[in-house]
């Protein structure tokens, strides 16, 4: 065992500090820490896509990823899309009216991996759509609308 | 043709609500096990194994450094469960932790206790366990081979004498082949939190499809009695049949841990454990002969399945026994023997995988028809309708007569909407252009029957409150595996009191509120939750009918429930005004509700009687195409059309049909188990077991539900169940691959294995040259 590290982390805007073991990943930190847990914890692995979060606005697999990696960086993740109070943003609005999900274990990855996906501009068709949504898996198989949210999402947002 | 359905209009049945959960999911507060707040001073669990050896005396167990390892507060062995050290769903031959000997690579030996998870699966690592070795069968030519005692019985299907009349048939096939098994991999993986309550009780939230499985299980583990153990699910985060049996384990765990240290104790298995020590869908070899017409009709069928079950029996005995009764698919077999074989091997057993056999006995019928099609040089379509039951044609191999058949319609309207014939032209001169990509196309039907072939478990109970603000409380036996079961069944319960869906408040399934439940599986949740649930609301509502017309003085007839008020007579009350009046009338405003499927026979010895209460059909048409280099394989376009007699919910029923035919086709074409010589699994992660992504589903993918006046069986609102039949829909697929090989040397059957692997396509490609 290391000895633990101090570390601040801009979460959702909010600046949280914490006293954890150098090798706990963002994802760990985020779920056990900080009580974020909607980012889920498929495979921790880098396979499935379900810890997709936003460092500097760009997705990252926060199970690949140390939390001591991204102290001072600005991290988003899906509780981040919707203050409390807030309506939901574009994509999770798009999400539901599509019913682009099942047992909705996949979908806060989805959503964050989509919001970036539009924002890279890797949204611009469905065969674009489904090439860079590809790391997200959905193991119900909801992916046809999962296509159609992040297309009707992207035309929101545009 | 089945008989006319009278239509029930309905306000909030029908209609396409999103689920239950939908608002939570987009904001990740959906909160599935391992998201709950953990209570004070909770510990962990990690399953420990052998690193090597399938079968064998366990010779050495050295635990030491395991409970030096800081953190770890237990390390519990088979010697620590005061009850029975057992966590099959009935033969008593699964053991919680092994005693002695283990029979498959990756059996759980031991079970670490630590502060953290980190540290329970960092000191897991450190045991010394050696086996003394002896001979594994791993295959089902293993078992064959090596004559292990099957784990059941074998058991036969049989009318007439097919082999007498394919021996003195001039038209004839044979074949053997494989079909792979498949990992469900639930994005959630197994997880369970137990905490220990007073005076022995235990409340053990599991990600499960059967709580009560899980009480029971736990109960006997800690030799008390179930009363004592209750077992909560609200949601899981996939199931596809992996969390029906195979919950048990890791909810034993935790209970014990719980048990043995006082504190709450959560085991939430790492994705490479979970590949490793849970079963999956079985694999067979499927050995055949058959006799056909000039035609390409079947006259005679006589088939083996052998299943690779694992060291236990598990499921194994319902699972197979649904392969033979979808042996036949759709199709009319004259004369037929359908035999099954439950091998034992030292690996995983085997078990639920949403279709439970159904999909693997299917494969025989659809390969039977591209057979004949193949050689004969016919449009396998023809093949298909030409052996399809009809009037006359009608009796299944198991001696049930299909009655509701409606597949000639179905599979008529898709040819004609999918275009079937200008296709398959366009296919044909693709292929005599084309030299090294070849295109296939496909068009296969689903007949798959409903209800619990274990007659017993064809039942549901349902607990309804009704508040005085006129709000409602639903609970039932059935759980969310994210298959919108929930909202289904709540539309039926505002449907009753004529209330917005919203006014019904949806609660976790417990074995405390509604108990001796049966699995949410077998496609069976809204048609007995459904039932259970519509009859709670009933008995309330008849309760507040016989008040309000005693109250009033009107008859009962002139009052009715809708949007929100009760119509009594000429005047409207709200139903919290009508609630709170009958409570001050001392009006109980709770019931339970049952529900047993009426008209089910299966006497399983004697092979007799009817087990299904209906048929769902559908039918889908695949084209793909090939790369006869490189084994590629890309699905170019899929068109589904499916029943589900009157949709409860289209939005549902829609995405279950579309997620069942991606699981399928996963199933045909991607995702591979391969088991090394030693009996390890060498495809226990993602990054080598591919389910299908985003941009794996066809990219023209047209999906309808079959306008159907409604189930002829009286269902719930006439609705026909949708979990498992349209997996088999991916059939489709598997057959149009096999058309595009078939491309390569007219006449000839390709010798192609599922799963349709780049690596089995090139093999089958291969075969096929001239």
């Amino acid at each position: 065992m290391s000895k633990p590290l101090k570390i601040k982390l801009h979460v959702n805007g909010v600046a949280r500090e914490l006293v954890i073991e150098p090798r706990v990943t963002l994802l760990d930190a985020l779920r056990e820490h900080l009580n974020l847990t909607g980012s889920k914890k498929g495979c921790d692995q880098g396979q499935c896509g379900a810890c997709t979060v936003h460092v500097d606005g760009e997705r990252v697999l926060a199970c690949l990823t140390l939390a001591a990696q991204v102290e001072g960086r600005e991290i988003t993740t899906v509780e981040g899309l919707t203050p409390d109070g807030a309506e939901l943003h574009p994509v999770q609005a798009a999400f539901l009216k599509h019913d682009a999900f099942q047992c909705g274990y996949c979908t806060p990855g989805q959503i964050m991996s989509a919001v970036a996906c539009i924002r890279e501009g890797h949204a611009s068709s469905d065969a674009e759509i489904r090439e860079y949504m590809s790391g997200n898996l959905c193991r119900c198989g909801a992916y046809p609308h999962i296509v159609a949210a992040v297309r009707e999402a992207r035309e929101a947002l545009s | 043709m089945p008989a006319k359905v009278k239509r029930i209009a309905t306000d909030t049945v029908g209609l396409a609500l999103a689920h239950d959960s939908a608002e939570l999911h987009v904001q990740g507060k959906a909160v599935y096990i391992d998201d709950m707040r953990e209570p004070e001073g909770t510990l962990h669990v990690a399953p420990g194994y052998a690193a090597l050896g399938a079968k064998g005396r366990i010779t050495v167990c050295d635990l030491s450094a395991v409970r030096a390892f800081p953190g770890v507060v237990a390390v519990l062995t088979a010697g620590d469960i005061p009850g029975i050290n057992d966590c099959s769903p009935a033969m008593g031959d699964d053991p919680i932790l092994a005693d002695g000997e283990i029979l498959f690579h990756g059996q759980v030996v031991f079970a670490v206790i630590a502060e953290t998870r980190d540290a329970a699966r960092r000191a897991a690592r450190l045991a010394k366990i050696e086996i003394a070795g002896e001979l594994a069968a791993i295959t089902v030519e293993d078992a064959l081979e090596q004559g292990t005692e099957d784990v059941l019985p074998p058991y036969e299907f049989r009318r007439g004498d097919p082999g007498k009349l394919i021996a003195a048939s001039k038209s004839t096939i044979s074949d053997s082949f494989h079909v792979g098994g498949q990992e469900h991999f639930y994005l959630e993986g197994q997880v369970a939190l137990a905490v220990p309550e007073e005076a022995g009780g235990m409340l053990v939230y599991s990600s499960t499809q059967h709580p009560t499985e899980m009480q029971h299980c736990v109960a006997k583990m800690l030799k008390v009695a179930d009363a004592f153990v209750t077992c909560e699910c609200r949601r899981m985060g996939g199931g596809f049949g992996g969390k029906e049996s195979q919950a048990a384990q890791w909810a034993a765990l935790a209970a014990l841990g719980a048990r043995i240290t006082g504190r709450p104790v959560k085991c939430r298995l790492d994705r490479d454990d979970d590949m490793i020590m849970t079963g999956k869908r079985h694999d067979l070899r499927i050995d055949y002969r058959a006799a056909h017409d000039r035609t390409g009709r079947l006259t005679a069928v006589d088939a083996a399945l052998l299943a690779r079950c694992g060291y236990s029996a598990d499921l194994s005995l319902g699972v197979n026994d649904r392969a033979m009764f979808h042996a036949d698919n759709a199709y009319y077999y004259p004369a037929v023997r359908i035999k099954s074989r439950r091998l034992r091997t030292n690996t995983v057993s085997n078990t639920a995988f949403r279709g439970f056999g159904g999909p693997q006995g299917m494969m025989l019928a659809e390969r039977m028809m591209d057979q004949i099609a193949h050689r004969l040089e016919l449009d396998p379509l023809d093949v298909r309708k030409r052996n399809f039951y009809a009037p006359g044609r009608d009796r299944t191999p198991y001696g049930m007569k299909v009655v509701d058949n409606i597949i000639h319609d179905v599979v008529a309207e898709l040819e004609k909407t999918s275009d079937y014939r200008a296709r398959r032209e366009a296919v044909r001169a693709f292929n005599a252009k084309n030299q090294v990509l070849k295109k296939g196309l496909a068009l296969t039907p689903v007949k798959f029957g409903i209800s619990f072939t274990l007659i017993h478990l064809n039942q549901a109970g349902a607990l309804v409150h009704l508040y005085t603000d006129g709000s409602v409380h639903l609970n039932h036996g059935g759980t969310e595996m994210g298959q919108g079961l929930y909202i289904k069944v709540a539309q039926v319960v505002a449907e009753e009191f004529g209330i917005d869906p919203e006014r019904v408040k949806i609660t976790a399934t417990t074995t405390g509120k509604v108990p001796n439940t049966s699995p949410t599986a077998a496609s069976s949740g809204s048609d007995l939750n459904g039932m259970a649930a519509q009859e709670a609301a009933a008995r309330i509502k008849a309760r507040l009918v016989d008040f309000a017309a005693r109250e009033w003085k009107v008859k009962p007839a002139q009052i009715r429930f809708a949007k929100g008020r009760v119509i009594i007579g000429n005047q409207s009350v709200t139903l919290a005004e009508l609630a709170r009046r009958a409570h001050q009338a001392r009006i109980q405003l709770s019931s339970t509700g049952f529900y047993a499927t009426p008209g089910i026979t299966w006497d399983r010895d004697k092979v007799k009687g009817k087990p299904f209460f209906y048929f769902a059909y559908g039918a889908s048409c695949s084209e793909v195409t090939i790369d006869t280099l490189t084994g590629e394989m890309r699905v170019d376009r899929v068109d589904i059309l499916h029943d589900v007699g009157r949709s409860l919910n289209p939005a549902i029923d829609l995405g279950q049909i579309e997620g069942g035919f991606v699981q399928g086709m996963g199933w045909l074409t991607t995702e591979e188990l391969v088991f090394d010589t030693q009996g390890r699994l060498s495809t226990h992660a993602p990054s080598t077991y591919k389910i299908p992504c985003a941009s794996d589903v066809p990219e023209d993918f047209r999906v309808k539900l079959f306008a159907s006046a409604g189930n002829p069986a009286s269902t719930i609102y006439r609705s026909k169940a949708v979990g498992e039949p349209p997996l088999m829909l991916a059939l489709s697929v598997f057959s149009a691959i096999t058309d595009a090989i078939a491309s390569l040397k007219p006449g000839c059957m390709p010798p192609l294995e599922a799963p349709a692997t780049p690596e089995a396509i090139m093999k089958a490609v291969k075969a096929m040259s001239p």
